[in-house]
């Protein structure tokens, strides 16, 4: 097991690395070159000049993604040219609040998908499992937004409901002194997510109940009921663990959306404005910082597997 | 990781028999997309997949959503290009089957148009990926060792970075020109397939038809041409099929957020996109149709790779 740890951590850092070295590309393709892209439209040549040499991009490629990753270690991002403050400030703001959306979200969603799944699988075929596939299918193949304007339409600007906006404000406190305003964000990007659990639960307990432990406890008198919620359930939840960890980039880019939306402050918003103002230190920053946070997701995903499996845990 | 590689080099050629095997079965595997079932081909597949109903209903949406985006606009005329302040945001009428939007454009024959972009740029990004993915995957796959490796780690750091913050990224820097969305697109959707068809060719290269090939003497290009590519054809039809739907999805979003195709072209999701702003004022038909129109093609090509998925495993289990 250790082994599988130190394999898997070491695989996550390669990974992390080429995060970096994907974000260094990008950089240099931006229009102008990284000087013009970082310091903005406006600078002189002066500017420009001093910032070259200081930043050593005057140096062969490999110094400079040393000086590159050198300035990461050290937490700098650069600053954003359209709000003129540093990257990292701007990023702290809005994580928190996007960590809050997603963080309901999956609850919600496993919430829901689990127990859904799991009687789809019991009465696998019949009218009921078939509409909720069907709906999943529909779920899944609807655009976040969408979804989130159909919501506005009836919660809000039919039935005066819920607020149409996230909560406003910026900090993770007045997000939560707003519950209300939470609700529609969080239904949006958890619908989606749902449909895809709820699938893919679907399938992992189909193929536990085929399983002979499942025939042993059958036989051994165990009733249906407590086969399902205890032997069925607890086997297909591990595989679950893992699509967690694998759909955080999905659910990433679904906030983004979620998040233009409701005009919800998270890191989706922020990099949207970024996105549409060309503010390329921001949109950058993002990328790293979300690249990041979901390497180290999904690796915790796999930690916990390797935890929650006794076969694992043994071996 | 290293399957296949380090056992071949291991056995002496002479073991295998017929040095001069002729290519009869990797032939069959070719017609057949499946190494087990030498009989049936083609015309058992379609028979095949004509069983799933939700398949078909796929099949027939999308060869509507087709006939309507590219034959509609012979039948039904309308204005796309200019601005008519007479006729703003008008409900549906005789003259305007699903009214106007905000410039007093018409609604339908505007979704006509976005089915052209949504469709071509869907189809042209997941073609595009699944060949890059194809031809990633089997060559990581066959190669095995370090390059496998490397390969696969460059496919999780890509993975690592959300689809959309990486389009959203690439069409700033590159302008939203179809060119340009269509590369951008199919370079956040080959990843999936290059990890199927990698995972695949690690067991081919096991497999007696390539341990043959590779004792006649047949170069690496060959075998992953020949023998690798040809057997992995269905996950690739159904993993293409899986990402035009993507493609669709992904364009929608950056349309909904401004980076798609730019007026005067239309698109789905810039439809939706402007039609935000009149949700309080009730004007359903600026909101519901394009929705739907996504909706119904996402879901059309995801029943075809459903059934298409399925109709291969039923062939499989059948070895």
């Amino acid at each position: 097991m250790l082994n599988y740890i130190m394999r898997r951590i070491g695989q996550a850092l390669a990974v992390l690395f080429g995060v970096t070295i994907i974000a260094f590309i990008i950089i240099h393709l931006l229009p102008g070159g990284p000087a013009i892209a970082l310091l903005g439209p406006h600078a002189s040549a002066q500017q420009l000049h001093t910032f070259i040499v200081q930043n050593g991009y005057n140096k062969p490629i490999f110094v400079q993604y040393g000086y590159y990753l050198s300035r990461l270690f050290k937490g700098s991002l650069g600053y954003s040219y359209r709000y003129g403050e540093p990257v990292t400030t701007l990023l702290k703001n809005a994580l928190p609040n996007s960590l809050l959306l997603v963080g309901l979200s999956y609850m919600v969603a496993l919430v829901v998908a689990v127990p859904l799944g799991l009687l789809q699988a019991a009465k696998r075929n019949s009218p009921a499992d078939n509409t909720i596939t069907g709906l999943a299918l529909i779920g899944y193949s609807m655009p976040v937004f969408w979804l989130g304007i159909i919501l506005v339409v009836v919660f809000s600007s039919t039935t005066h409901l819920l607020p149409p906006e996230g909560p406003q404000g910026g900090t993770i406190a007045a997000a939560l002194q707003q519950p209300l305003a939470m609700v529609l964000p969080v239904a949006t990007l958890s619908i989606v997510t749902i449909a895809l659990f709820s699938r893919y639960m679907r399938s992992s307990a189909i193929e536990s109940l085929v399983q002979d432990y499942i025939r042993t406890a059958r036989a051994e008198g165990v009733s249906n009921t407590r086969v399902l919620w205890r032997h069925v359930l607890r086997n297909s939840l591990l595989p679950l663990i893992t699509l967690v960890g694998l759909s955080l980039p999905v659910t990433v880019s679904g906030a983004v959306i979620t998040e233009s939306v409701f005009n919800y402050p998270g890191m989706g918003l922020l990099f949207w404005n970024a996105a549409t103002t060309h503010d390329y230190p921001l949109l950058m920053g993002c990328v790293l910082v979300v690249g990041i946070a979901t390497v180290l997701g999904s690796l915790l995903a796999d930690l916990l597997y390797a935890v929650a499996d006794p076969r694992l845990r043994r071996a | 990781m290293t399957a296949g590689t380090p056992d071949m080099a291991a056995r002496p050629a002479g073991q295998l028999p017929g040095a001069t095997l002729p290519p009869a079965p990797a032939r069959e595997v070719t017609a057949a997309s499946d190494p087990g079932v030498p009989t049936g081909g083609f015309a058992a597949f379609v028979r095949a997949f004509r069983q799933s109903k939700a398949g078909l209903l796929g099949v027939g949406i999308v060869l509507g959503a087709i006939a309507f985006s590219f034959l509609g606009p012979l039948f039904y005329h309308t204005d796309q290009v200019h601005v008519n302040l007479n006729a703003i945001s008008q409900p549906p009428s005789a003259r305007h089957l699903l009214g106007t939007n905000a410039v007093g454009n018409d609604v339908l024959g505007q979704l006509m148009l976005g089915g052209q972009s949504s469709i071509e740029i869907g189809l042209a990004a997941a073609l595009l990926a699944s060949i890059l993915g194809t031809v990633w995957g089997a060559v990581a796959g066959y190669a095995g060792g370090w390059l496998d490796a490397v390969m696969m780690r460059v496919v999780d750091s890509m993975i690592a970075i959300p689809h959309l913050l990486m389009i959203l990224l690439l069409t700033s820097i590159f302008g939203p020109s179809t060119p340009v969305l269509i590369l951008v697109i199919a370079i956040v959707s080959w990843l999936a397939t290059a990890r199927l068809v990698r995972g695949d060719a690690l067991s081919l290269v096991t497999r007696d038809f390539v341990h043959a090939a590779r004792a006649a003497g047949a170069a690496p290009g060959w075998v992953v041409r020949r023998h690798i590519i040809p057997n992995v054809i269905g996950i690739i039809v159904v993993q293409t099929t899986f990402e035009v739907a993507n493609a669709i999805l992904l364009l929608a979003g950056l349309s909904f957020l401004g980076l798609g195709p730019q007026p005067p072209a239309a698109n789905w999701g810039g439809m939706l996109s402007n039609g935000l702003n009149f949700v309080f004022d009730g004007y359903w038909w600026l909101i519901y149709p394009a929705g739907a129109a996504i909706v119904l093609t996402v879901c059309a090509f995801n029943m075809i790779g459903d059934a298409l998925r399925d109709t291969f495993e039923v062939r499989l289990r059948r070895r």
